[in-house]
């Protein structure tokens, strides 16, 4: 490119003045670049050989990290929604004070219980029941209460409050709400525990004896459905590669420091 | 000279070369042809066959982008003293690094369409014809940005290249505003991909207010040590006389860039490890690994070092003018600034992720073969951009013109 | 400095058209004037694919249209009719969810309920809800989270259960770096992401701070028989390769008035949803009666996602 103005150059470190051809280097002549680009070329090649031939690193925690599961697994759960059917007519028939709930989980055929206790007197001694009722063991207070707490003596198909006044099965809520006022204001509101349907429209409440054994009211534990599948792994070929149980060899024990138990 | 005489002149020219000339095209072209043939791979079944998963889902591809911004920003470098303060050795050759900032721009804009997962959907990008969110999201400024700055670097070079051909004067009322203005622009398309980084508050590892500062301080040492390299290769192949004044001088401005690359790079630290507090763990990760995590410590530490010592044969006088260590610590200056933006800026921000797991990130053969495949385009635009450059600074045509033997001339 | 005209002449003979025969002129008018045909000669459908306008400026007309593509594509790739809803945000509804970690057990039911109800491919795997189980001697601490749990029964007596997915922020770091626009907030809070508009660049997956967002890697796999035909076109209609997907409050029940399918599955009744601005709805009591707190409040997202106490 020709320009027409000129300028000195700015002086510079003063040790080699321009174009001089003394005793110093100069590029144009130097044979340094070939031999330093080819270590350099080298170089790259193997880190990136390195870096391409790197095994991912699979993580010891956790159990079968590569197969992927899905809802079609587990129908029994994932079945068909059921949610709707009967949902309006359901809430159409609840009064001001009931709330429309699913049926309650009796055991087959246990219910109604006058089939068998309209013919037995009724036996009001705190005792254990060895011919029927065995498999209910109470753990509910039991230091305090027993059976006919809350089931009524003289009508068994229904239950029992504190006065004395009868709650059919369908509303057995209200019975728990007697101590557990705050899990009862809450549940009404739908705080606590579950209702289904329309948050805009009718819902249907699932009892408290839903989800709570009423004998023995402590939340069952569940085997809980099957952990991700590994960013490893995500490919089916991948996953077939690496086997089945990937942390078979590792001791479950050996810690990834940030998941100390 | 038409246009189209102009595309015959420069197809003229960059047909006609050695041996050793056409063996490296040869070669560039089978690169390309490698990288393409992956590409296709992906094409067709989609970015899983990167590594990339949703908890690393930025790597390779995007870390080489940001790399090779950095090195297209660095044409500032040569920019300023030839057009600022009019310093004749460097101005001769400034041409030299707009064009490696056209080949580096469409690098980046290569590596943007590899990462993308919809690249037929590369319209939507387009203003007007498209729906770009602007002025809130970082990427749009990018996108427009990179390409205002491809474009004037296009227009600048083709322009003089034009007028060079014809070997006559330019016309420096033309093409001096647009090359101030590439100033401002080589500083903003750094400062807008950093911004793209740095504002996003999910990623604690790139939330801070010292990376733009970091990413203009890296891309003033490492693309100015590319083009040290590539001009004692054109001073060794071709007749241009670039003067070794140009390249001590770039080689100081260097010198500084270092000292505030490692000052920023320790300033991090300190406040990273003095702090202690969560975020920390980015850092851990690549400087002493995770638990049994340790795939980037090598690198981290070889990125200081390299760092390091390339700082201090630039430092030193006597070394920054032999040229043996001068190139020694272009090299190493290259490489740490190439791991620290590659491998070094996006792996630790995801790792762990937001939810705190860890997923070991390394790149695939596939992503290996694309990115080399998109270097050698960027080779390839350089190369034959520089072969009618050259003719042109060793005043080829402007002798033929004098001669008057014009258009005719083979040349 | 003079400017030399007399070669730009040279290139061409006395009638000034180029030597090759066909003028530019010619040429450029001819491909788009094929062009033009070409597209005329398209159905609506297939116009409408390739000449996609940006969703939020579509007419009631040109939704419906879409609405009718996508329900042909869903048709001709699994062979059944589906529901394609396009029913936007209601006036006076402002989404809010809330998540009882005194009651989550972690069985993970919600995760595969989620993936059951929005279609999500099986194969690669997604989910959209991520559950995180963690220490109770550390409280909520993301480094030590492990998602990846297996015992044999849960809840773990020394762990907790933290399930997250997308919390739906009200000023989302996500839909501000988009850089096409292709993920907005709708007017009743839930954020959405057009899966016509996502160039797949990714930006929003790097934004998100909670992991909400999932890619399509690869061409997503589901059986037909495993479709759930009730569809939204925001929502859970299956998704093509190289988008982003996340969950969407259940767009497609939500605003039909029923609840996310999470909500409904969950067997300890720790999930709630509903309307903010219902004061009886169980989030403004939830809001009221207990103490709320977000993820990541620091990050000032604002999310609609809460996590309480009940007991």
């Amino acid at each position: 490119m020709s320009e027409d103005a000129t300028h000195k150059p700015p002086p510079g470190d003063g040790e080699v003045p321009p174009g001089t051809t003394g005793d110093e280097f100069s590029i144009a002549q130097s044979n340094a670049l070939v031999p330093l680009l080819v270590m350099f070329a080298l170089t790259a090649l193997v880190i990136f050989w390195i870096i391409v031939r790197a095994e991912p690193v699979v993580s010891p925690e956790g159990a079968v990290a590569n197969k992927a599961y899905g809802p079609g697994d587990f129908p029994q759960i994932f079945g068909e929604d059921t949610v709707l059917a009967g949902l309006e007519q359901d809430a159409a028939k609840q009064g001001a004070q009931a709330f429309a709930v699913s049926a309650p989980p009796f055991t087959e055929g246990i219910f109604p219980c006058s089939q068998c206790h309209a013919d037995i007197p009724p036996n009001p001694e705190r005792r254990p029941l060895p011919e029927m009722h065995s498999d209910i063991v109470l753990h509910h207070d039991e230091q305090n209460r027993w059976c006919l707490d809350c089931h009524d003596a003289t009508n068994r198909d229904q239950l029992r409050s504190a006065s004395g006044a009868l709650i059919p099965f369908t509303e057995s809520y209200r019975l728990c709400g007697q101590c557990h006022g705050t899990q009862y204001r809450d549940w009404r509101s739908g705080v606590h525990g579950k209702r289904v349907g329309f948050w805009n429209g009718p819902k249907r409440y699932l009892l408290c004896v839903h989800c709570h054994n009423p004998h023995s009211p402590r939340f069952a534990s569940l085997k809980p459905l099957p952990p991700p599948v590994r960013p490893q792994f995500l490919r089916a070929e991948d996953a077939a590669a690496a086997g089945g149980t990937a942390h078979a060899a590792e001791d479950p024990g050996e810690e990834h420091a940030a998941h100390a138990r | 000279m038409g246009p189209i005489k102009f595309a015959a002149t420069v197809t003229r020219y960059a047909l006609r070369g050695s041996l050793a000339y056409w063996a490296w095209i040869g070669f560039l072209l089978l690169l390309v042809a490698w990288g393409v043939g992956a590409y296709l791979d992906q094409f067709r079944e989609g970015l899983v066959v990167t590594n990339m998963r949703d908890q690393v889902s930025w790597a390779f591809y995007i870390g080489n982008f940001t790399f090779l911004v950095g090195v297209a920003a660095a044409a500032v470098v040569l920019v300023i003293p030839a057009y600022v303060y009019q310093w004749k050795p460097i101005k001769e050759v400034a041409i030299l690094g707009e064009i490696l900032a056209v080949s580096a721009i469409v690098m980046c804009l290569l590596f943007v369409v590899v990462d993308m997962g919809r690249p037929d959907r590369f319209w939507h990008l387009i203003p007007g014809v498209g729906h770009m969110n602007f002025p809130r999201s970082m990427l749009a400024w990018d996108v427009l940005v990179l390409n205002v700055y491809l474009v004037l670097n296009l227009v600048i070079v083709t322009y003089l290249l034009y007028c060079g051909v014809q070997g006559r004067s330019y016309n420096a009322s033309i093409v001096v505003p647009l090359i101030m203005f590439s100033i401002p622009a080589a500083v903003g398309i750094h400062t807008v991909t950093a911004f793209v980084y740095a504002g996003l508050p999910g990623r604690p590892y790139w939330n801070a207010s010292i990376l733009a500062p970091r990413f203009l301080c890296s891309a003033f040492c490492s693309g100015p040590a590319i083009m040290l390299i590539l001009f004692q290769i054109l001073q060794r192949t071709t007749k241009i006389a670039i003067k070794d004044d140009a390249i001590w001088k770039v080689a100081e401005l260097m010198a500084y860039a270092m000292f505030l690359n490692l000052f920023l790079l320790g300033a991090e630290l300190f406040k990273e490890y003095y702090s202690n507090t969560e975020h920390l763990v980015h850092f851990q990760y690549l400087f002493a690994g995770i638990a049994h995590h340790r795939a980037l410590v090598p690198y981290a530490w070889t990125f200081v070092i390299c760092g390091v010592l390339a700082f201090l044969l630039f430092l030193i006088p006597a070394t920054r003018r032999n040229v043996i260590t001068l190139n020694i610590g272009c090299l190493l200056i290259y490489a740490s600034v190439y791991i620290e933006k590659g491998m070094g800026l996006v792996m630790p921000a995801f790792t762990p992720d937001t939810l705190g797991e860890i997923y070991e990130y390394t790149p695939t053969m596939h992503e290996f073969r694309i990115g080399a495949g998109i270097f050698s385009v960027g080779f390839l635009v350089f190369t034959l951009l520089c072969k009618v450059a050259v003719p042109i600074l060793t005043g080829e045509f402007a002798a033929r013109r004098a001669s008057g033997t014009g258009a005719a001339a083979g040349g | 400095m003079p400017v030399d005209d007399s070669s730009r002449d040279a290139g061409r003979d006395e009638t000034g058209s180029d030597p090759v025969g066909l003028s530019r002129r010619q040429f450029l008018t001819a491909v788009g004037v094929a062009a033009a045909g070409v597209l005329a000669g398209c159905s609506p459908e297939t116009r409408e694919a390739f000449l996609q306008k940006y969703f939020r400026e579509l007419s009631p007309e040109e939704l419906e249209l879409r609405a009718a593509r996508l329900r042909t594509a869903v048709h001709a790739r699994f062979g059944k009719d589906v529901q394609m809803s396009t029913l936007a945000a209601q006036p006076g509804v402002s989404f809010a969810y809330a998540l009882d970690l005194s009651r989550c057990i972690g069985c993970r039911r919600c995760v595969y309920a989620c993936v059951k109800e929005n279609n999500q491919s099986r194969h690669p795997q997604i989910q959209w809800i991520r559950v995180l189980e963690m220490a109770k001697s550390k409280g909520i601490d993301f480094k030590d989270a492990n998602p990846y749990y297996d015992p044999e029964k849960v809840p773990d007596p020394h762990h907790f259960y933290l399930p997250v997915a997308c919390q739906h922020c009200r000023t989302p770091p996500c839909t501000k770096v988009c850089p096409v626009g292709a993920t907005w907030t709708d007017p009743d809070g839930i954020v959405v992401i057009d899966y016509d508009w996502c160039i797949g660049c990714r930006c929003c997956m790097s934004a998100c701070p909670y992991g909400a967002r999932h890619f399509n890697w690869t061409t997503p796999h589901l059986d037909g028989a495993e479709l759930n035909p009730d569809m939204h076109v925001l929502g859970n209609r299956p998704r093509p390769r190289g988008v982003v997907e996340k969950c969407t409050f259940c767009v497609h029940r939500a605003r039909k008035g029923r609840y996310p399918a999470c909500v409904e599955i969950c067997p300890v009744g720790a999930r709630k949803f509903g309307n903010l601005i219902d004061p009886e709805g169980e989030l403004s009591i939830i809001l009221r009666e207990k103490r709320v707190f977000v993820l990541k409040a620091e990050l000032n997202t604002e999310p609609r996602f809460y996590y309480f106490y009940g007991i």
